[in-house]
């Protein structure tokens, strides 16, 4: 319906722009992975530099968002942390994306028993709620990051498992994909040339919509002491640090949870924006764990 | 009929039911779950560089038969030839070698064609399916114009195409591979009557260059008037009559297809069909439901509510080259 | 000649995106007695579908009519305000579709779906008994086995073709003056269309409705209507009694139109297609609009607009014929017979 410039990535994209919400989000995103990228070279002090004079001072020239109470620069354990949060949560999310896809489109072209067996497997992951699962295996294996990064992957998978599929079994009613079995195509050209690019897109929304929720559930976790350790400065961590001193230095919480309200929002605005440029029928549809 | 070369695509007895899996189950679950008789021991032939025309209505299992041809649906009973070849029940390597000599041109030029593809790549499909060397591929500039598209669509997609253009790059794409078989399913419909003219004088010209046989699918009875050397028609899953083009025009012997001839609007004023309508009461049956015995009987003029309730007409010959499946032609021919 | 119930004037219609007018619609004439049925034919683009949505004054929004008029008896359906519009249809004005499932409302009955129409019309002076009588008689006029059995039934519960002639029931009930017929045959089964065909000519003469049908089918104008219109690209290009338009069309698109259908007596030879294609609204040449594509084209006919002429009752908007016009060699084109 569209001409093709206005579906390709730079027609979306002015489209998505062209919103106040979705400016805001692509703003917010493309930040905190600047942020991310350049985490080391952005921040004003390394995150462990401790500084015991200087220990919980609020704001000042010298330290934007003050000190902690070893008198480590807020602002640079925050930035370094934006490296750790979305290093995990960005991974976590592809993943989840990609086992969700490949089990998704197995269940919905396959059909028959194996669509059944896929089926089952999903709800039955979907109803586990992420966290419990996660501190069930952290408590297993020991707080480890790649575990929790895996957990997230496996929690969220159904979410993209269940829209793949269903993507796939409106798409192979589709003429075109008769047209190539009629041409000889073997099954996993039809999926891997023809089926995937087709759905790809909603579940490139589903993520965007996704990472906040995993930030969550490390910042959960790491809260409680499961998820990253000290003194690498995840989020998580820093609230837990300032946790134990909020009602007299409430700082680091106020920090934190501001930045944690922002990148949920810009996350969850720009994938709000996508979707709605991309596809307004999808509107409805919400990620999180 | 000796010495006769095999014919180039054939049916012979072929029944193609649907929904088997399902009323099997549903003995045990009590539900009701029709089997669709979409084709019903059908025999049918298409020679090389025949052109068969296929009509029927709706529910007749035209589409399906041409399908079935293909091998894109899988065969219930019965056989599907190729050259002599069975294909009926055909995997692997096999069927792929079959695909590259058949061909099918879809109804809907636009849901044909892989969206997120250029027309480039769409028609280099075949030959990345095939894994066919370069050396023997036909460019896509001279696909192009074998349809008389031009060049400068190549880079485009799908949705930016007019119909009659779609159309004409599935039938490209259809002969990319060089098959000695078209099925064309509706190759007309939906197109101005000014583009279709268009459509059929290239199918004509690609017959006499390339020497390919073609099946017509369609319900629209001038085009098979026109252009096919053989017409068959199709009601309710049956085979009803086939014969060479002019003769069942000229000389119908099934209730039906007299019927169906009478009553296609020609643009002709004068030539008004006032007392066709009660020729054919009543509505397709659903061929979930088909009636016993002759599946015309419930609607025909001529059934004599003994036979024609009870039992399946078989292959007739009115002379050497015309069939038909009916009890009473003798009667309705007058 | 009998009374035309329905007559158009100097129609326009133009679609305005942006700042631009698209002009669907132009200079069109109709004219439709009681019990007469008009064809009006066209290829795709042609206007055919926002002529009948203007006749009713249902255009979306961006659609206006900037010139002419329509008058139903003498009424001018143009200068009256929408309330008293939507009165007239439904009641004087029916229309019905080519696709019966999505006129019909899926969740409620056939016979629920009729009372209302009636009842939106009728204000409350029908009783129950009454508006049930008319239901189960339009029921069986329109051939309808057990009718009093079916009103109960939902729309889903029929096929096309019952669908079809529910349709007409709900369009003829209260019997109007004028019914337009939008494509109604194009989906059904070449079996099933002689049917309703036969059914809707029987109907609208027995009840004098003047009956406007819209088709791209030459076959199907040829079996139910008494004239013809064929239009190109919003405008009129031919206008004439039925038999005056197959034996002896004038207008070079007509011909071609003709010659391209294909059928038996073609066989062996190529058929005739028009080259090109329908130009779109934004792009329509200067001139007669068909000059891109016509045979006969000559300056003239990219310069001017040629007249819609009247030549006994036949009329023709082309060059060819207006001895006016500077059309030299008028006499290729007039001797270029449908038939050779």
């Amino acid at each position: 319906m569209d001409a093709r410039s206005a579906t390709g990535v730079l027609g979306v994209l002015r489209r998505v722009l062209a919103r106040p919400s979705g400016l805001f989000g692509l703003l917010v995103v493309a930040t905190l992975l600047v942020t991310a990228v350049f985490a080391p070279e952005i921040a004003p002090y390394s995150a462990g530099a401790q500084n015991i004079v200087m220990r919980l001072q609020g704001p000042s020239i010298a330290h934007l968002m003050g000190t902690d109470h070893l008198g480590r620069d807020i602002l640079s354990r925050i930035i370094i942390g934006t490296r750790v949060e979305l290093g995990l949560a960005v991974p976590a999310v592809l993943v989840a994306l990609a086992l969700g896809l490949v089990v998704g489109v197995a269940a919905g072209y396959l059909g028959g028993i194996l669509d059944d067996c896929m089926v089952v497997l999903m709800d039955a992951t979907q109803a586990f709620p992420a966290v419990i699962l996660g501190l069930a295996l952290l408590a297993l294996v020991g707080p480890s990051l790649k575990a929790l990064g895996l957990v997230i992957a496996v929690a969220f998978s159904p979410q993209y498992g269940r829209v793949a599929r269903a993507s796939v079994l409106k798409l192979r009613q589709e003429p075109f994909i008769e047209a190539e079995r009629a041409l000889g195509a073997s099954n996993k050209r039809i999926m891997f040339v023809h089926v995937i690019p087709n759905i790809i897109a909603p579940l490139f929304i589903l993520s965007a919509m996704n990472v906040p929720s995993a930030i969550a559930i490390e910042a959960g976790l790491s809260f409680l002491g499961l998820g990253v350790q000290p003194p690498t400065p995840s989020w998580g961590v820093i609230l837990n640090d300032g946790f134990n001193r909020v009602r007299e230095f409430p700082w680091p919480v106020i920090w934190v949870g501001l930045v944690l309200i922002i990148t949920t929002l810009g996350f969850t605005l720009l994938g709000e924006s996508l979707r709605d440029t991309i596809d307004p029928r999808l509107a409805g549809t919400r990620g999180g764990a | 009929m000796e010495g006769k070369k095999a014919p180039r695509a054939e049916a012979r007895d072929l029944c193609v039911h649907f929904g088997q899996r399902a009323a099997g189950f549903a003995k045990f679950t009590g539900r009701r779950a029709p089997v669709v008789h979409a084709v019903d021991d059908v025999s049918l032939e298409i020679g090389p560089r025949e052109v068969v025309g296929l009509v029927g209505e709706s529910g007749s299992g035209k589409t399906t038969l041409g399908k079935a041809l293909l091998r894109l649906v899988p065969v219930t009973s019965g056989q599907v030839l190729f050259d002599g070849d069975d294909v009926s029940h055909s995997r692997g390597d096999q069927i792929r070698q079959f695909r590259r000599q058949a061909q099918m041109i879809f109804q809907d030029p636009h849901a044909s064609l892989s969206p997120r593809l250029t027309i480039s790549q769409l028609l280099e499909e075949p030959y990345r399916i095939h894994r066919i060397p370069e050396e023997d591929r036909t460019s896509v500039a001279h696909l192009l114009e074998t349809v008389e598209l031009s060049s400068e669509l190549a880079n485009k997609y799908p949705h930016e195409l007019s119909g009659g253009q779609a159309r004409r790059v599935g039938i490209a794409r259809a002969l990319a591979l060089h098959p000695k078989l078209l099925i064309a399913d509706e190759p007309t419909a939906g197109l101005d009557v000014s583009a279709i003219g268009n459509i059929l004088n290239l199918m004509n010209d690609i017959k006499d260059e390339y020497g390919i046989s073609y099946l017509i699918i369609t319900h629209d009875i001038g085009v098979v008037e026109y252009i096919a050397d053989r017409l068959a028609v199709m009601y309710l899953g049956n085979v009803v009559e086939v014969g060479p083009t002019e003769r069942v025009l000229d000389d119908a012997a099934h209730p039906y297809t007299r019927a169906l001839l009478s009553t296609v609007p020609k643009p002709d004023p004068r030539r008004k069909d006032g007392h066709a309508p009660s020729l054919l009461p009543g509505e397709i049956p659903s061929p979930k439901n088909p009636p016993s015995g002759c599946r015309f009987h419930t609607r025909c003029a001529y059934s004599d509510n003994g036979l024609c309730r009870t039992v399946m007409p078989k292959q007739e010959w009115v002379d050497e080259s015309h069939a038909v499946y009916c009890h009473r032609w003798r009667t309705v021919r007058g | 000649m009998t009374e035309s119930v329905v007559k158009v004037r100097d129609l326009d219609l133009v679609y305005q995106s942006g700042n631009e007018a698209f002009p669907a619609l132009s200079d069109i004439e109709l004219e439709v007695g009681a019990g007469e049925v008009l064809g009006i034919v066209g290829e795709s683009g042609c206007g055919k579908s926002s002529l009948s949505s203007a006749l009713l004054r249902l255009l979306p929004p961006n659609g206006r009519i900037t010139r002419g008029h329509v008058f139903y008896k003498d009424l001018d359906l143009l200068e009256i305000p929408e309330t008293r519009m939507r009165q007239f249809r439904g009641a004087e004005l029916a229309m019905i579709f080519q696709d019966p499932l999505t006129s019909l409302n899926p969740t409620f009955t056939i016979g629920t779906q009729m009372r209302d129409v009636q009842r939106a019309h009728g204000g409350g002076s029908l009783s129950r008994a009454q508006i049930y009588r008319r239901s189960v008689e339009m029921l069986e006029q329109v051939g309808m086995p057990d009718p009093e059995d079916r009103l109960r039934s939902y729309p889903h519960e029929f096929s096309g073709g019952m669908r079809q002639r529910i349709m007409i029931a709900v369009a003829l009930m209260l019997k109007p003056g004028v019914l337009i017929a939008d494509e109604p045959t194009t989906a059904l089964d070449v079996t099933l269309q002689a049917q309703i065909l036969s059914l809707l000519r029987g109907l609208c003469k027995e009840e004098g409705t003047a009956t406007i049908f819209i088709s791209h089918d030459l076959g199907v104008v040829a079996q139910i209507c008494d004239r013809v219109m064929v239009m190109y690209a919003g405008r009129v290009v031919e206008s004439a009694d039925l038999f005056s338009l197959f034996d002896e069309p004038l207008h070079p698109y007509t011909r071609a139109l003709l010659r391209s259908i294909p059928s038996r007596n073609r066989r062996g030879s190529r058929l005739v297609s028009i080259p090109g294609r329908v130009p779109s609204l934004s792009a329509l040449p200067s001139g007669c609009k068909f000059v891109n594509r016509c045979p006969h084209a000559q300056d003239v006919c990219r310069a001017t607009e040629p007249r819609f002429l009247d030549i006994q009752g036949h009329r023709v908007r082309c060059h060819a014929y207006d001895s006016s016009s500077g059309f030299r060699d008028a006499g290729v084109v007039t001797a270029d017979r449908f038939g050779d």
